[in-house]
């Protein structure tokens, strides 16, 4: 290969070069073209499949929110028509008892208020002929005048005496009214114990309303609604993303609390893996405390992570309720026992490090290590009742993250869309520019050729004008 | 889910795979020659710090090195610490009592069979088959074998770890310092000829450096 190159001089080498990329130089474009036009086109269906999964996922992903938001619509309505037939239980239950009451109260009302009406006490029926004598003409005659004044006399006793009875009968009347004033203020109290239920439930209905219309619109799949959906179940995301960390420290607190004392349990010398058998368990406990969590909350229907139990008889959800609940009662109670006995160990490893130092041994009963050895136990009890309430972030989390994933899928697929459409086109601008780059490299031989073609032109034309 | 079931598989194997050993053998010998039984306080400070470091199914002994070391007699105390950390630490009060009758108890020797002692704690530790062996060697190291004891052997020291404490000079040393330079040196080649790794710790402040 050499003898060949050393065989001809440098300039020859390199005048045959540009001669052969002169020749060539048509199929080399072509070919450069076609390359180009192979990549650029590749790219764009490259880019258009992306782009076109980026649309059917967030098709998908907007058939998913819907229906989610669908669901948790469905779940509002339905607990505020249970609430509602809770309260119409409540207080139609009790409203023939308060229909009767208020019947009863109604009739003694209305009884004392017959007897309470005013009766115009009856004019005497010799005070007609009294008054006849009374109208006689002869009144300077003194014996009519003696009967007129002891006919004056007996009237004006009749008189008092009908105003005393009429006055007894008045009293009378006051007395009945005033006793149907505890009737009046019970069928107040009644009546606002009616309002009371009324207003409720013209609550919950509102409520109802509200919820109605948002589930209309999520059931038009509006923009809207679409975004509301969306916003929420990114803020759920984060707030339950951060009720988890908060939960994974309770957890971490939870095992530092029990890993020590289940050495004593399983010793401290069995390993799987490199991980300690002591440390596992512990581990294993505490999940199986957050299973009976989730199952706790699944069967009094707080969340809906396991649609079986949701869907099992009321009678058999109850038992597993009780189950559930007995069990982790246990586990707590296990749980306090190893956080007691983690504090003995403690002291005991501590007596004996003093022992090796050649320390005073101090006698650790009583003083004030009850306290942490009382706090140690409470955490050790309260803690996985505690994580029960994980199930509750961590179902919202599972629903707000396949939102949040799908969103960013989706921005994703959108970005490498672009990015393969600009590589398409980085393709197609690089095949000109290769064009032009081996163009430049050929300029002698081309610039001959545009030289000979004037000429050859001008030629031609002079020769055309001759004959013409 | 095809690959939720890989990853589960090879978790599996990866689990089901030769058991790591965790634990380890501590085996101390204690130089009792001539002036050197003076030192017995720090050994005794050396052994409680390495109680202290030792783990349920550790393993730890503590042996005499004398006129002829290489016999189970030389052991003062040996345990093999229960997997409970309770019953481990009964075992670290009751073996520190064995040491403490044997700083009461020790009486000098004439000669010091360093060889036989190491023979005795290689055989040992072998035999009890530790994640980590290391020997701890309380000594001047001089080496003063009695006449007719072979102790020209090879030692096998693969997987050993010798750390060599309180290493004091003697009158010769101040003389020449060159002799304890080399015996240090000596003994270095020779453990690391055999397979084990070689450590000097003369500091006993710094005893972490002993175990982790």
């Amino acid at each position: 290969m050499t003898e060949l190159l050393e065989s001809l001089p440098l300039w020859l080498w390199f005048v045959l070069a540009l001669s052969a990329l002169f020749v060539a130089r048509k199929p080399v474009h072509q070919g450069i073209f076609a390359l180009a036009r192979f990549f650029h086109q590749s790219l764009r269906l490259g880019a258009r499949a992306v782009a076109n999964s980026g649309q059917r996922l967030q098709k998908r992903n907007r058939e998913v929110l819907l229906a989610a938001g669908r669901e948790a619509a469905e779940r509002h309505v339905e607990r505020e028509f249970d609430r509602i037939e809770a309260t119409m239980k409540k207080e139609l239950a009790q409203y023939p008892v308060l229909h009767r009451k208020l019947c009863e109260q109604l009739t003694a009302i209305d009884e004392d208020y017959v007897r309470s009406a005013e009766v115009p006490p009856e004019p005497t029926n010799w005070a007609k002929a009294i008054k006849a004598v009374a109208e006689i003409p002869a009144k300077s005659d003194p014996v009519v005048g003696d009967v007129l004044e002891t006919i004056h006399h007996s009237m004006r006793k009749a008189e008092s005496k009908a105003l005393e009875a009429y006055r007894e009968s008045a009293r009378e009347r006051h007395q009945l009214l005033k006793r149907m004033m505890p009737s009046w203020r019970s069928m107040l109290s009644t009546l606002g114990q009616v309002n009371k239920s009324v207003d409720s439930v013209i609550r919950r209905a509102k409520a109802i309303d509200g919820h109605m219309a948002r589930y209309e619109e999520i059931q038009q799949g509006s923009d809207r609604a679409l975004r509301m959906l969306s916003s929420s179940s990114l803020s759920q995301f984060f707030i339950s993303a951060f009720v988890l960390a908060i939960a994974v420290g309770g957890a971490l607190i939870n095992f530092h609390l029990i890993a020590r004392p289940m050495m004593e349990m399983v010793g401290g010398t069995s390993y799987i893996g490199n991980f300690k058998v002591a440390d596992i368990s512990a581990l294993v406990i505490i999940l199986v405390e957050i299973t009976l969590g989730l199952f706790l909350m699944e069967c009094l229907r707080i969340t809906r992570l396991f649609p079986v139990i949701g869907a099992l008889s009321d009678k058999l959800r109850t038992r597993m309720l009780w189950a559930a609940f007995g069990l982790l009662f246990f586990l707590a109670c296990v749980e306090a026992g190893l956080a007691f006995m983690r504090e003995i160990l403690m002291q005991e490893d501590l007596a004996v490090s003093a022992q090796l130092r050649g320390a005073e041994v101090e006698t650790v009963s009583g003083g004030i290590y009850w306290i942490t050895t009382a706090a140690q136990m409470g955490m050790g009890f309260i803690l996985p009742f505690a994580l029960t309430f994980v199930a509750i972030p961590l179902e919202n989390f599972i629903a707000s993250a396949r939102t949040v994933i799908g969103l960013l899928a989706v921005f994703f697929l959108r970005a490498l869309s672009v990015l393969l459409r600009l590589g398409g086109i980085a393709a197609l601008r690089s095949g000109s520019l290769l064009v032009h780059l081996y163009d430049i490299v050929i300029f002698l031989p081309l610039w001959l050729e545009s030289l000979y073609l004037n000429r050859r032109a001008s030629s031609a034309a002079a020769a055309s004008a001759e004959e013409a | 889910m095809k690959y939720l079931i890989v990853a589960a598989t090879l978790l599996l194997l990866t689990g089901c795979g030769e058991p790591m050993v965790h634990n380890q053998g501590v085996y101390m010998l204690i130089d009792t020659s001539g002036t050197y039984t003076e030192e017995l306080g720090k050994a005794q400070q050396v052994i409680n710090y390495t109680l202290a470091k030792m783990r349920p199914g550790d393993t730890f002994v503590v042996a005499s090195i004398n006129s002829g070391s290489f016999s189970e007699k030389n052991i003062k105390a040996k345990v093999t610490f229960d997997d409970r950390p309770s019953v481990a630490n009964k075992q670290k009060r009751v073996f520190q009592q064995a040491i403490q009758r044997f700083v009461d108890e020790a009486r000098p020797a004439a000669y010091t069979d360093i060889t036989g002692g190491l023979l005795q704690a290689v055989e040992f530790l072998n035999e009890k088959q530790p994640g980590r062996k290391v020997i701890l060697i309380f000594s001047d190291l001089k080496e003063e074998i009695p006449e007719g004891y072979n102790r020209d052997l090879p030692l096998t020291l693969d997987g050993f770890s010798l750390v060599a404490l309180n290493v004091t000079k003697l009158r010769s040393d101040n003389i020449d310092p060159n002799e304890y330079l080399w015996r240090l040196q000596e003994w270095q080649r020779r453990v690391e000829e055999s397979g084990g790794s070689w450590q000097v710790v003369n500091d006993l402040e710094h005893l972490e450096q002993i175990l982790p």
